[in-house]
């Protein structure tokens, strides 16, 4: 689960790690009036997940009330990358000298959380990465013992931060070390780390990766969960308890296990067609939930057709075909058409449970698929 | 011939009593694994279908020869219960529990970096070797007892390559299901390594999926130290970077690693045939044999 920046912010700031003076605001009054208590200069930054905000023209800095009136105004409301901006953070403007990186992330390759300071900071950190490796200094940390303070000052030193705040980065980085290994996080990354004229040090962005599986144990990160979801529909999802994610294509896809699921996907694409989204309903999926599955996807205007594949090992196929049925039979007239396939555990009883008037039956993945691209190329032309 | 497990393995399930674990216990000692005891702390004397409880993993060793654990114990408990289980004299220990969290499995990952002991998953659906033994929640009837190597990362797309391989008459020596959390024990090239050694299994099956880099080094692994000819099927070209696709390591990082079109490019820069479809990596399997 990522965070909003204003909610890692806010984060940041409960753990005593220095952000500038903000607000949110979800009206264009509300943000020049938290632009006129911070004082100008201030950024006003869309509250969106998607990376390179600023060059898509969501993140304004202005230098008085008109201006933040203006960039508020365009701001809010706007479709940033295929997401509707409903709230800015507006953020004193930090004027800075020097731009830094640091995070913490897990090495998975070496099963274990490394550190990283770089001088590089305020830029794609991405882009250092790949071109001048060495400009980035990582020290990995043994989970058994966590991050040792001389390793924070280790790195910082040998990234070659400025000896005036190389202390001070270095305690940040043991900050967010903590923060890390408090929160279940998956990465955090401060980029830049803005050092000022006077050498203080200041996190000007923050990202905040939440592991979900350890959100059972932080019931105040997982009351953000809801918020952070990006798309109505992935909300909506998050609700059903699904796996989900929504793209671009227009034929939907149902299925059980995320190599499968993934699988299917893939072939939607080699059979010519475009995949809607990826749905995995899980292990030992009851009739209802199938049933929601197929709600979640009838949800998706851009579905065209539907394609059900079960691979049953604990899943079982009498179960998913009494849900499509189920789901079906709720409709006077089918929204769009269904084909499935069932294999594995308790198939064949769910080829006989199944309602072979509302559905299409295919045997093998591959048929499957090319009816459901078939039919969603139909529909289309229509 | 086979890896990991056999006729001798002794299995120890964690979690016997729980709804998972009393279910697959079942389906375990059916499909004729030699399941000789559960370890659940507070039930040591109950039963559950025959096999006795212990409190301990140790006391199950101990008292019943318990050579491999079988974990069935939910997220939240469950890096505790692999600590009990790397603790304990057993040589191999199969984690089926999804959504352990990722900063447990690091610490219990810096455990198993001591131990001699084989760990697979967790987030995985087990391994077999068909007509001997299962330890975990694949369903028996869609393997038979042949030559052919299967190790994946995801559990039912493992079932539809099975599938397409017992359909056509190819069976297998062993199937391994690693897992699809981004810190696993056993990985492609422990697994690779054991087929290899593996006298009977004369060609291997791969199914790997987007996100970090274990395709990438199983495949200069395949090209630098295997005879053992290997086809392989990777999910997830049409994944959106950033997004987690079910399995929580199946992710492209916003900079481009960890894409199906990398591993896709590591593996046949080894000679190995990636099928487009499941059914393709049966096909070059039957090549192979």
């Amino acid at each position: 689960m990522k965070l909003h920046e204003y909610q890692a912010k806010g984060v940041f700031a409960d753990a005593g790690i220095p952000v500038p003076d903000s607000a949110l605001a979800s009206t264009v009054d509300d943000a020049v009036e938290a632009a006129e208590g911070i004082g100008y200069p201030v950024a006003i930054k869309a509250q969106v997940q998607v990376g390179g905000r600023g060059k898509a023209g969501g993140i304004k800095l202005v230098e008085d009330a008109e201006a933040a009136r203006e960039a508020a105004d365009e701001i809010l409301g706007m479709d940033l990358k295929g997401l509707h901006v409903d709230r800015v953070l507006v953020e004193a403007a930090v004027d800075f000298t020097n731009e830094l990186y640091v995070g913490v992330t897990m090495d998975r390759a070496e099963g274990k959380p490394v550190a990283m300071v770089s001088t590089r900071g305020g830029v794609d950190i991405e882009e250092v990465a790949a071109e001048e490796p060495d400009a980035i200094v990582r020290e990995h940390i043994d989970p058994a013992f966590g991050m040792h303070p001389y390793q924070a000052r280790k790195a910082a030193f040998e990234a070659g931060v400025d000896r005036a705040v190389a202390t001070d980065v270095a305690s940040i980085l043991t900050q967010l070390y903590d923060l890390w290994d408090d929160k279940d996080a998956t990465e955090i990354e401060v980029n830049p780390l803005m050092v000022t004229a006077d050498d203080e040090v200041v996190a000007a962005d923050a990202v905040m990766n939440i592991d979900e599986d350890a959100l059972f144990r932080h019931p105040d990160l997982a009351e953000m969960e809801e918020e952070a979801a990006g798309d109505e529909l992935e909300a909506k999802a998050n609700e059903y308890g699904f796996d989900y994610v929504r793209l671009s294509g227009n034929v939907g896809i149902i299925g059980n296990g995320a190599g499968l699921v993934m699988t299917t996907l893939d072939l939607v694409d080699y059979y010519g067609g475009s995949p809607a989204n990826f749905l995995d309903i899980g292990g030992g999926a009851k009739a209802e939930r199938v049933t929601n599955a197929l709600d979640m996807v009838f949800s998706d205007e851009n579905v065209d057709s539907v394609v059900f594949n079960i691979f049953g090992g604990i899943t079982r196929g009498d179960e998913v075909a009494k849900g499509i049925n189920e789901a079906l039979e709720g409709f006077d007239e089918i929204p769009k058409k269904v084909v499935v396939r069932l294999a594995g555990t308790n198939a064949e009883e769910g080829m006989e449970i199944l309602n072979t008037d509302l559905v299409t039956v295919e045997a093998t993945l591959e048929d499957a698929v090319q009816r459901a691209v078939e039919y969603a190329d139909e529909e289309e032309a229509q | 011939m086979s890896i990991l497990v056999d006729n001798d393995t002794r299995v120890v399930v964690q979690g016997i009593t729980g709804g998972e674990g009393k279910f697959h216990t079942g389906q375990m000692i059916e499909y004729g694994t030699n399941v000789v005891a559960g370890a659940v702390p507070g039930r040591g004397g109950q039963e559950v279908d025959g096999v006795p409880v212990y409190d301990t993993v140790h006391g199950a060793a101990r008292e019943e020869d318990a050579n491999a654990a079988v974990v069935f114990v939910p997220p939240a408990f469950a890096a505790d219960a692999l600590f009990e289980a790397l603790d304990s004299p057993v040589d191999l220990v199969v984690a089926i529990t999804e959504g352990v969290p990722q900063q447990d499995m690091a610490k219990v990952y810096r455990k198993l970096t001591e131990t001699d002991t084989h760990l697979i998953g967790p987030n995985c659906p087990g391994l077999i070797t068909p007509g001997e033994a299962k330890l975990g929640i694949l369903p028996g009837n869609i393997f038979a007892e042949g030559n052919v190597g299967l190790v994946s990362r995801s559990g039912t797309l493992t079932y539809q390559v099975v599938d397409n391989l017992t359909q056509r008459g190819i069976g297998q020596t062993s199937a391994v299901g690693i897992g699809g959390d981004p810190i696993i024990g056993t990985d492609f090239v422990d697994a690779l390594e054991l087929f290899e050694n593996d006298p009977d299994t004369e060609a291997v099956a791969m199914c790997g999926e987007i996100g970090g880099e274990d395709e990438e080094e199983a495949a200069a692994f395949i090209g630098e130290h295997m005879d053992t000819p290997v086809a392989a099927f990777i999910a997830g070209r049409t994944a959106p970077p950033g997004k987690r696709m079910g399995h929580a390591g199946a992710i492209v990082s916003g900079s481009g690693t960890g894409t199906a079109e990398s591993k896709i490019d590591a593996l046949n820069d080894a000679g190995v045939p990636v099928g487009d479809t499941p059914n393709e990596v049966a096909d070059h399997i039957e090549d192979f044999l």
